[in-house]
């Protein structure tokens, strides 16, 4: 089978509210910055596929709006998932390994800021049972969050400190849109406080990927994928065991996670309790790196946060921080799927 | 830079939804104050009922009646309720195992506050006054110490099914056109024409978006294009317009895409002022505004010679 990395990857500055700019203003100068990492340019790209949501928007097909950014004339060969952007990194990474191409452009946006995202969130469930009650996403967050504590799993005092750390973390991270100290705050749903909650934020991001030789040339210390494989559970929240996560540990099997341990792990678990069952479901200890871009705690831009996740694990293995990184995205209500890679730098592997 | 222009958006859809037999017997039963559950293969009981076994996804029918009493199994106080949720007063989302029930059911217990509800409290079913056969048919659960109630056998019978669901959705949203549009929409209102310049291929785009659809690069030379422009291609509408603002066009009316002189990319309106018939590629035609419009009512005849193909030919 071909090796595919991530050669390069950049984002926004991530923001409460870009009134001025659409979709593609804010999108473009992310394409434009990734493509100049690795001097490729529009053209030379042989896939693009892209993630992103109408409903975020409320306009129907808009992501062939943000299409004017990539440049696709003369022709090109892309894809768009309604999806997170990690799943459209999957499809890409099939499209490499199949051989139909040999570098692929994977971007994902979000401007949360239209409209209400606890509301918009609220359209992607079972909508005979469920949907006309319109439980928003905290709200299901918080269910899950309450069966961990009453589990004997954490405390609203042990999620605290996963939010203080995840922001102290993201002083560090320049794109960051909550850093530092935060205050717990009230409580939004008990038992979440606004601390255990992402920010609610427009922003995008963008990752190149190549093949083999073309990956070596690109960049410096590719991240190579060893692994990647993402699992779904049942729709309904009350058949399923919400404080484990088996479609995590599964993808993580299936994409050699416990062969060799990882030293640095970027989960997306937009609240603190998320946290918790993906550690546990991961088997991850205090000798890994946890989120040390602040995670989705810090800057949680909607169906582009997991492939942010991606992104952040490639980009410690550029700098020679890390040799073996997993990375997490997930989709749906309490982590209802889930995809996990496993990426290295060439001397890890030595 | 032009001030950026934001407006309301509102998308609501009244969606209709089929029911499959279970679905179908399972809101009906709420209608009659009657909680279905469907058996798997291994004998669990599920509520709310699927048609497909989550494990197995083998095809499952097999209705039992459970009782209208059940256990907290999580919950989630809910301090500030949103539109739509079932209570309108502060509550605790539940997932609540009927008592006859292998699984839980997502709903709301009304409780005077966080401190009267905990995992593990018995709760019935507070049923809604009217009853259509939607999960809205059960208001809230309430608490309730007693007996726990048994399952039975049931045949998912009733008279008069329900057969589908209405499920309105509506979601508020602000819409910010960006920077380029706004200045687009800016300019129209001044009853000017402007579009944006590619610095990479010299294309003027219009309306513009902020970036070349061929290059990929951000434009943001502002060129006024127009007023009068060349019809390229063009259709014949002969559906009368639901819209409001819209009501007074007859139909058979054109609709075209219009090349304004400086344009290298055609945009659409109405042609008017002319027989339906009439109208042709490479016709030439300028906009009427009416007053107080923010666009162009439609485009009408100049009168000049019709232009060359060749001249629109690229923009077809
Ligand atoms: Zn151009």
């Amino acid at each position: 089978m071909r090796d595919v990395a991530i050669v390069a990857f950049a984002q926004s500055d991530h923001l409460r509210r870009t009134d001025e700019l659409s979709e593609v203003e804010m999108l473009m100068p992310v394409l434009h910055r990734v493509l100049d990492t690795t001097g490729l340019r529009a053209g030379d790209i042989g896939f693009t596929c892209s993630g992103s949501t109408d409903y975020l928007a409320g306009r129907a097909f808009s992501f062939t709006m943000a299409l004017d950014g990539v440049g696709a004339y003369p022709p090109i060969s892309e894809s768009h998932v309604e999806m997170d952007g990690a799943w459209a990194l999957y499809e890409a990474w099939v499209k490499i390994l199949t051989g139909e191409a040999d570098t692929a452009l994977v971007y994902a946006y979000g401007k949360s800021s239209s409209g209400e995202v606890r509301d918009v969130l609220t359209r992607q469930l079972d909508p005979y049972y469920v949907g006309p009650l319109w439980p928003d996403s905290v709200a299901l967050a918080a269910l899950q969050a309450q069966a961990l504590i009453d589990a004997g799993e954490t405390d609203e005092t042990a999620l605290a400190a996963i939010a203080a750390r995840s922001r102290a973390a993201a002083v560090d991270n320049p794109h960051a849109q909550l850093k530092g100290p935060v205050p717990a705050g009230e409580y939004v749903v008990r038992p979440l406080r606004t601390g255990d909650c992402p920010p609610v934020g427009d922003g995008a991001a963008a990752v190149i990927l190549a093949a083999g030789d073309t990956a070596r040339a690109l960049c410096p210390r590719p991240a190579w994928i060893r692994g990647i494989d993402h699992r779904i559970e049942a729709h309904s929240l009350g058949v399923r065991e919400l404080t484990r996560s088996p479609s995590t540990r599964l993808a993580a099997e299936r994409a050699g996670a416990f062969e060799r341990p990882v030293d640095t792990a970027e989960l997306h678990a937009p609240f603190t309790s998320q946290e918790v069952v993906l550690r546990k479901a991961l088997g991850l200890d205090d000798s890994v790196t946890v989120n040390p871009s602040g995670g989705a705690l810090a800057a949680n831009p909607v169906m582009a946060a997991g492939l942010i996740r991606l992104g952040e694990a490639a980009a410690r293995i550029h700098r020679g921080e890390s040799d073996r990184a997993l990375a997490h995205a997930t989709s749906g209500p309490c982590l209802q799927q889930n995809l996990v890679a496993v990426l290295e730098g060439e001397s890890a592997h030595a | 830079m032009p001030d950026i222009l934001s407006a309301p958006l509102v998308v609501a859809f009244p969606f209709t939804r089929s029911l499959g037999p279970v679905q179908s017997a399972f809101l009906t039963g709420l209608r009659e104050r009657t909680v279905l559950g469907v058996r798997t293969g291994d004998g669990k009981v599920l509520v709310p009922p699927v048609e497909y076994d989550p494990v197995t996804a083998q095809e499952i029918r097999e209705l039992t009646e459970v009782a209208a009493t059940g256990t907290v199994t999580t919950w989630a106080w809910n301090p500030a309720p949103r539109p739509g949720q079932p209570l309108d007063t502060p509550f605790a989302w539940v997932l609540v195992r009927l008592d006859g029930a292998d699984t839980a059911l997502l709903h709301a217990v009304a409780a005077p506050g966080p401190e009267a509800v905990r995992t593990g409290m018995r709760v019935r079913i507070r049923w809604a006054s009217e009853r259509t056969g939607a999960i809205t048919d059960i208001a809230c659960f309430e608490p309730y110490d007693a007996e726990a109630g048994r399952p039975a056998p049931h045949s998912g019978e009733f008279t008069d099914p329900v057969h589908g669901i209405v499920t309105p959705a509506r979601l508020d949203y602000r819409y910010t056109p960006g920077r380029a549009q706004s200045a687009y929409l800016g300019a129209l209102s001044e009853r000017r024409t402007v579009g944006e310049r590619c610095p990479s291929c010299d294309k003027v785009y219009v309306p513009p978006r902020g970036a070349c659809p061929t290059c990929g690069v951000a434009t943001a030379e502002q060129v006024e294009v127009g007023p009068r422009g060349t019809v390229t291609t063009y259709c014949i509408v002969n559906i009368k317009a639901a819209h409001t603002a819209n009501l007074d066009i007859e139909v058979p009316y054109v609709y075209a895409h219009i090349a304004l002189d400086g344009a290298d990319l055609a945009l659409h309106a109405r042609i008017g002022q002319i027989p339906y018939d009439q109208v042709r590629m490479g016709l030439r035609v300028e906009p009427v505004w009416t007053e107080g419009g923010r666009h162009p009512d439609h485009y009408r005849p100049t009168g000049e010679p019709d232009a060359d193909y060749d001249a629109y030919k690229e923009l077809l």
